[in-house]
């Protein structure tokens, strides 16, 4: 299976114009890139967050697609809600059965911190959809504060640098691998600049037979500390720093996608946003060494996990 | 007493009634949850309302309906994912109680707010801490005011019979609100009494289908559920909630008339006992109307002018319904099973004061809080109550602070 963008530039954009996410923001483009890959019409369920707020205002929409919004961490249950209905209109008779894929679109904080349980639970239970995280580490929408997806050591307005606590002192929630932990049938980890790593991952995600969910990087040029025109940049010098690993679970076997990762030092990455201006003004701070040593111990365990032979189905 | 046990009328529609049940109230919700048949049930386990959710689940594993049912990990999801299946175009109901209706509290606005028609089966049960499973109406009072028409049953029979109408009020056009069918913890909910219950196809006939306007899963489908509204648009989607919320009133009223038709056990917005005559009154919600009646009916023995008046519909408050019972009444005792801390009167007393301010010769009020955390009151206690507000009666004069029965 291969996807071309010379088709998908043929379909329509389902995530439309006019909406207000920030200049530089990769939200809108990972959407638009998530939406046409879809073999199947959309049904999204959307989390409070920077995506909704600035697509939704009444009494205008961006979307050309069925979308609810219900609150901040209850997406997958809202989806889990749709899917049953769903099966339930066609089961009895009042509706005629059609491919539909449903999707649903939440950020880091929605998916990591406040909607564990409802992502944890609608996994558990098994409905079938795609899970899209759209992680930009952090809660963006309200101000920039930190998240349990916040990198050790970033800038964030709830943990700012100072003389006794420079930035965020704990390492981030592997939400990725928790989501693996389930036994779903699809996960992945994907970013903003590789298309099409990403693009081939959403059609696996929505051919999976079951709960599929893609961690995807979506850098935030005003909670990171960069200049707009260097969202795509960022996201890359985050794989091939190693900070942001791709690889996807398919059935339970994990396996790296995508070239180029981890061919940097972090500091390289770190150097590109000024979350952490408060650490690399020190080449010898203690903090990166710190950050690489921890990159390089999970590197090497998720290569491990790459290696290891599963039980043949 | 309570109404199961009053003369049922012959229905008028002449249909043919299955046997009566000997079931409690739960499992009386459930049959008219089976009958209703709807698409997704999601709820998540919880004291005294188990009887409902694990009837039900009988039925799903037993494939006589065709529901989609949520074994959610929560109160929260479980509103949630109703939310998801009726904007989804499915007919979808729950069922808490207590600290389950809390957890799920921002999701009764999200609903209201959504205007999904959802239905859900409040067990009342009282709110912690200190932990309690017991029977009060603080999750009761703790929506009152979160746009859902909330009808409040006395016995399993209209546990059932208010089950079998709350689609249709939900669902009606000119209301478009989730609405609650709420009846005691265990009181109701665990008490086996005789139910009479409508045949299936009645029952089908009667609650139709849900046909929503516009729907998540329509092919074709380009809406947007759930918007951002700022301060340009909140506002007048808040007072359209207003006119729905008063719109649902007579709805309430036509579909209690018309479901009264066919089992032959009319139901009022208010029900009246014995309120012609008398002097003074007691005001109650749900199953203590038993007991309540059997005070008025020894009160009444030794010579006292007393009636009652039971609220059914707790929201939209009938206020004139409620003006109109009362007309000529000189002292009115309100029982509330619930405290409304800090405020100048508890929810029902707060309800009665403001729907009377205005009636020319306005029956004085007393407040008496009762049965919280499932105390039993017995019939003394509310006789107890009679005998004060005959007293206030006579004396003219209202109390300041309410009286607490049974407190040890």
């Amino acid at each position: 299976m291969t996807l071309k963008l010379r088709d998908l530039s043929l379909k329509p954009d389902l995530f439309g114009n006019g909406h207000g996410l920030c200049a530089g923001c990769a939200e809108p483009v990972s959407v638009r890139q998530i939406l046409s890959a879809l073999e199947n019409p959309p049904v999204v369920a959307l989390a409070t967050g920077c995506l909704e707020v600035s697509s939704t205002r009444f009494p205008d929409t961006t979307w050309k697609v069925p979308l609810i919004h219900s609150a901040f961490e209850n997406s997958a249950t809202t989806i889990s809600g749709v899917e049953a209905a769903y099966k339930a209109l066609v089961r009895k008779g009042r509706m005629e059965d059609r491919p539909l894929t449903f999707v649903v679109f939440a950020g880091d904080g929605a998916t990591y911190d406040i909607g564990f349980q409802w992502l944890s639970g609608a996994l558990e239970r098994g409905h079938k959809f795609v899970y899209v995280c759209l992680n930009n580490e952090g809660y963006m929408n309200t101000g920039i504060q930190r998240s349990s997806a916040t990198l050790l050591g970033a800038w964030t307005t709830t943990t700012p640098s100072g003389d006794a606590r420079p930035g965020k002192p704990e390492w981030h929630k592997d939400m990725t691998k928790i989501v693996a932990a389930h036994g779903i049938p699809y996960v992945a980890q994907a970013a903003s600049h590789n298309w099409k790593d990403l693009i081939t991952k959403v059609r696996k995600a929505e051919q999976a037979d079951g709960p599929a969910f893609i961690n995807v990087l979506t850098p935030c040029d005003r909670g990171w500390r960069f200049e707009p025109e260097k969202t795509m940049e960022v996201s890359q010098l985050m794989v091939e720093a190693g900070l942001w690993p791709l690889y996807e679970v398919v059935n339970g076997k994990y396996k790296m996608t995508g070239a180029r990762q981890k061919k940097r030092p972090v500091i390289d990455a770190l150097l590109s946003q000024k979350r952490f201006s408060h650490i690399t003004k020190n080449a010898d701070d203690a903090t990166i060494a710190g950050i690489q040593a921890k990159v390089d111990e999970e590197w090497d365990a998720l290569q491990a996990l790459c290696n290891m032979p599963v039980a043949a189905e | 007493m309570t109404t199961t046990q009053k003369q049922a009328q012959k229905p008028s529609s002449g249909i043919k009634l299955p046997p009566p049940q000997a079931i409690n109230g739960g499992e009386a919700v459930a049959y008219a949850m089976r009958q209703i048949n709807p698409e997704v049930v999601a709820a998540y386990p919880i004291t005294p309302q188990t009887f409902i959710i694990e009837k039900f689940s009988e039925f799903v594993a037993d494939g006589i309906v065709g529901t989609e049912y949520i074994n959610v990990e929560s109160e929260h999801a479980a509103m949630s994912a109703c939310v998801g299946a009726t904007a989804a175009g499915g007919r979808a109901q729950t069922a808490t109680s207590g600290p389950g209706l809390a957890l799920m509290y921002e999701m009764l606005w999200v609903a209201s707010g959504m205007r999904l028609p959802i239905v859900m089966h409040l067990c009342s049960r009282s709110f912690s801490a200190p932990l309690n499973i017991l029977c009060d109406h603080s999750d009761v009072m703790g929506m009152r005011e979160s746009s859902w028409p909330m009808l409040i049953g006395a016995s399993p029979q209209e546990a059932y019979d208010q089950a079998v109408v709350m689609p249709t009020i939900a669902e009606n056009k000119q209301v478009l609100l989730p609405s609650a069918n709420v009846l005691d913890g265990f009181t109701v909910t665990h008490s086996v009494e005789r139910v009479e219950v409508l045949p299936d196809e009645v029952v089908k006939e009667f609650t139709g289908e849900y046909e929503p306007d516009i729907w998540a899963l329509e092919p074709g489908s380009t809406a947007t559920f759930g918007t951002l509204d700022a301060n340009d648009y909140y506002f007048e989607h808040k007072r359209q909630q207003v006119e729905a919320m008063k719109n649902s009133l007579e709805v309430v009223r036509t579909q209690l008339n018309a479901v009264g038709e066919l089992t032959g056990r009319p139901m009022n917005l208010v029900e009246e006992y014995l309120l012609d005559d008398a002097e003074v009154a007691l005001v109650v919600l749900g199953s203590s109307e038993g007991m309540v009646r059997a005070a008025v009916d020894e009160a009444r023995a030794e010579g006292i002018k007393v009636g009652m008046l039971r609220i059914r519909l707790f929201r939209p408050f009938p206020v004139d319904d409620v003006r109109k019972a009362l007309e000529g009444i000189g002292a009115v005792g309100v029982l509330d099973r619930a405290i409304a801390f800090g405020t100048p009167g508890n929810a029902l007393m707060q309800d009665l004061a403001t729907s009377t301010r205005t009636m020319p010769d306005r029956p004085l009020l007393m407040d008496f809080v009762y049965g919280l955390g499932g105390r039993a009151t017995p019939k003394q206690l509310f006789r107890q109550a009679v005998d004060e507000v005959f007293k206030m009666n006579e004396s003219r004069v209202e109390p300041d602070e309410p009286a607490y029965l049974g407190l040890k």
